[in-house]
């Protein structure tokens, strides 16, 4: 059963009103908008296909696919250690938080597991990227509702966030850090005294934008009560990750399924919301960031001494059979299902990643909509482009 | 202006007239994009902004003009052409025709007539024309789009500037701009003339209900639209390249010079340093010397009045069409309406 909201069916009622009078009256025809591919809302190359009547919109329809880099097809000619440079480039964001996923269903099948140390580090990293990711967001929200100033404040402490796992992995965007049974290296030294202090300031970051946009009317205007999703509604579009938290759904994959990593180790809380509009998403984003800097402080705490690394034999070959894990990753739930069939690579990897089920109910939610909404609800939805079409 | 003028033969005098208008318009734009877009944005941003063009970047303007003039003009296939060319002229003209009616000093003034605000309010509207025009030849989904969001904007936000204004009026028992800036300063506070009477301090309604207006009028954020650089990427300026955008910029940053001149002069004393500073009793009193520093009172209180109007641009996000019009019809022209009702009570009752 499909819940409406009263804007929303307003709004459709107010559409089907206009293109009734629009017909008889005056024969006028409405307007097909193309919003992308090269369009700066849609940051990446996402097409939405919009039937206009004036501002409103009669029905939208997003195109993607002009970025697909056909991911899962390479990861069949390339061996087990291998994959883990390509799939930190889905999203590109939060790169190491796809190596994860795909890592643990490779152990999985090897029937090994990471040392607890190498667990903690992974979980941190895995937060870190996150944060990353999440405060682009949030300054890229900004820019989508015409303020431009916190786009920038939101790239220079992201800075401090990618020279920590820089620092830790050697790369910025796409560390290819994991490796099946452990990790490349141990954390280098004095990286947790800086993690503390950066984290500090990425919470000074997140009441920097609490304040700036959230505390705003025209942004609570802009984004209150737009692009409603019902909790039904969210579920029936296998909706997940901030989406999902924010129309009621107390869902976090990190704190519901018992993987080998840290977060049960520590105390943490996941964050929902009741309203399911744009401001929702927003704000579940926001307290989520704040959040995760609590986690890594946390592990940081209780991070255990040991090896970061299991035995593992230098030539990989992972035994047969079939691996699904999938994992809170900023955007969502990605997943990877792995078929081996005891080769040095995967016989069949298919990825779920949590853009591409996010913006499928893009069209159910656009429908009557004005134009600007169109931004704040894609720009609320929070897509990668990578994730999408992978 | 007149004992320096009557030596010169008519057509030298238009000659410095128009001379004088360029500088106006074009000095004041400069300045605020060099001060507010370049330096104070960034800064707010956390980063420098330009610093390799001249001293601390102060040559950029001339750089990007340069960069400009070099660019193609591009012409969409299937523009209006003629339509598509005039357009960025037509919104440059109305902020030239604007700066005619401004006085800078006792004399320094282009030309000074009885209904100055009447003149000024009208020919802002001009711009409106324009930016339709470029939506609409354009042949640019977005720049249609953005054309139209201009023009019901602008009209919507006409009307509570004319109100504003009018409170003004009033009080001065002028429409002459020139009288509003001697009203002010020759005026009063309950018998105290320190500061002369800047309507500032009694039209302090209206003051904010003009300076929310121009902020539409000249659609910058949180009133920004028509250009909405996220939603119709630029709207009516999409197509535009080269000179023809350079114009459109000029004219954004000069229109906004130009209405804070006439703010300035509305609500903050124009030109005049409070009269009974010198003695003076009127403006055939004033000293000659007010034609260079008057200029130069105006410069100052300008860059203060688009310091806000960029301030604010730099930290909102931007309303929604409807939003906006809701806001002016049910807001801020009720708002004014009483604003105006309540001058004419006090104008008659003291």
């Amino acid at each position: 059963m499909t819940m409406i909201s009263d804007r929303q069916q307003l709004a459709y009622i107010a559409s089907q009103a206009a293109d009734a009078r629009v017909n008889v009256e005056l024969e006028t025809e409405g307007m097909t908008l193309n919003i992308g591919p090269q369009h700066p809302a849609t940051h990446g190359t996402l097409r939405i296909i919009a039937r206009l009547d004036g501002e409103q919109v009669l029905w939208a329809e997003p195109s993607c696919g002009y970025m697909h880099r056909g991911y899962e097809k390479l990861t069949e000619v390339r061996t087990f250690p291998q994959v883990t440079a390509l799939v930190n480039r889905i999203d590109w964001l939060g790169s190491f938080a796809n190596e994860v996923p795909f890592i643990l269903a490779a152990e999985q099948l090897m029937e090994i597991e990471a040392p607890p140390r190498a667990q903690h580090i992974r979980t941190i990293l895995f937060e870190l990227s996150r944060i990353a990711n999440v405060s682009l967001f949030l300054g890229d929200l900004g820019v989508q509702l015409g303020a431009i100033t916190p786009v920038f404040f939101a790239f220079r402490d992201r800075e401090y966030v990618l020279n920590l796992i820089e620092g830790a992995t050697g790369g910025r965007f796409h560390p290819n850090f994991d490796r099946i049974g452990g990790l490349k290296d141990d954390l280098p030294a004095g990286w947790i005294d800086e993690t503390r202090a950066v984290m500090k300031k990425m919470r000074k970051f997140c009441d920097e934008i609490e304040n700036l946009l959230f505390g705003n009317e025209i942004f609570e205007s802009r984004t209150r009560g737009i692009g409603v999703i019902p909790r039904d509604v969210a579920l029936q579009y296998g909706m997940s990750g901030a989406n999902l938290r924010a129309s009621g759904v107390d869902w976090d994959l990190r704190r519901d399924q018992s993987l080998p990593m840290a977060w049960d180790k520590v105390d943490w809380k996941v964050w929902t919301h009741n309203d399911g509009d744009s401001y929702a998403r927003c704000w579940v984003r926001l307290q989520e960031t704040r959040e995760s800097t609590y986690i890594v402080e946390r592990l940081l705490d209780t991070l255990p001494s040991g090896p970061v690394m299991t035995k593992v034999p230098r030539i990989i070959k992972v035994p047969e059979g079939e691996a699904w894990i999938s994992t809170e990753n900023p955007l969502g739930e990605m997943g990877y299902y792995v078929v081996s069939k005891g080769d040095l690579g995967p016989f069949r990897v298919k990825i779920r990643s949590a853009s591409f089920n996010n913006i499928s109910i893009v069209p159910w939610l656009l429908k009557g909509v004005y134009v600007p909404d169109i931004i704040t609800i894609l720009a609320s939805l929070y897509f990668i482009l990578g994730d999408i079409d992978r | 202006m007149y004992a320096l003028l009557s030596s010169i033969p008519y057509w030298g005098e238009t000659l410095l007239r128009l001379l004088g208008g360029a500088v106006a318009v074009l000095l004041p734009a400069g300045t605020i994009v060099y001060l507010f877009l370049f330096k104070m944005m960034s800064f707010m941003q956390s980063r420098l902004g330009p610093m390799e063009a001249g001293p601390y970047g102060s040559m950029q303007l001339f750089a990007e003009v340069g960069k400009w003039l070099q660019k193609e003009d591009l012409l969409p296939e299937r523009a209006d052409s003629f339509v598509f060319k005039i357009a960025p002229l037509i919104v440059l003209a109305s902020t030239f025709l604007l700066v005619a009616v401004v006085p800078f000093g006792p004399d320094a003034w282009f030309t000074n007539f009885e209904t100055g605000v009447f003149y000024a309010l009208a020919v802002s509207s001009i711009s409106v024309l324009g930016i339709l025009m470029a939506g609409w030849s354009s042949a640019n989904k977005y720049s249609l789009l953005g054309g139209l969001r201009a023009a019901g904007q602008l009209i919507a936000y006409e009307l509570p500037m004319i109100l504003a204004v009018v409170g003004v009026v009033i009080q001065a028992g002028s429409m002459n701009l020139q009288n509003i800036v001697v009203a002010q300063n020759a005026g009063s506070i309950f018998g105290f003339d320190g500061l002369g009477n800047p309507y500032l301090l009694t039209q302090f309604v209206g003051f904010v209900i003009f300076m929310i207006a121009v902020q539409a009028e000249l659609t910058q954020t949180p009133f920004d639209m028509p250009i909405a650089e996220s939603e119709l990427v630029s709207g009516y300026m999409t197509e535009y390249s080269g000179f023809r955008f350079l114009m459109f910029f000029i004219g954004e940053f000069a229109t906004a010079g130009v209405f804070a001149f006439i703010a300035s002069v509305l609500f903050l004393g124009g030109w005049g340093v409070p009269f009974s500073w010198f003695g003076w009793t009127g403006i055939d009193d004033v000293d000659n010397w007010m034609n260079i520093g008057g200029p130069l009172i105006m410069l100052t209180k300008m860059l203060g009045l688009v310091f806000i109007i960029m301030w604010v641009r730099f930290s909102y996000p931007r309303f929604r069409e409807d939003q906006l019009q809701r806001f002016a019809w049910k807001f801020l022209i009720p708002v004014s309406l009483v604003n105006i009702m309540a001058t004419s009570v006090l104008k008659v009752a003291f």
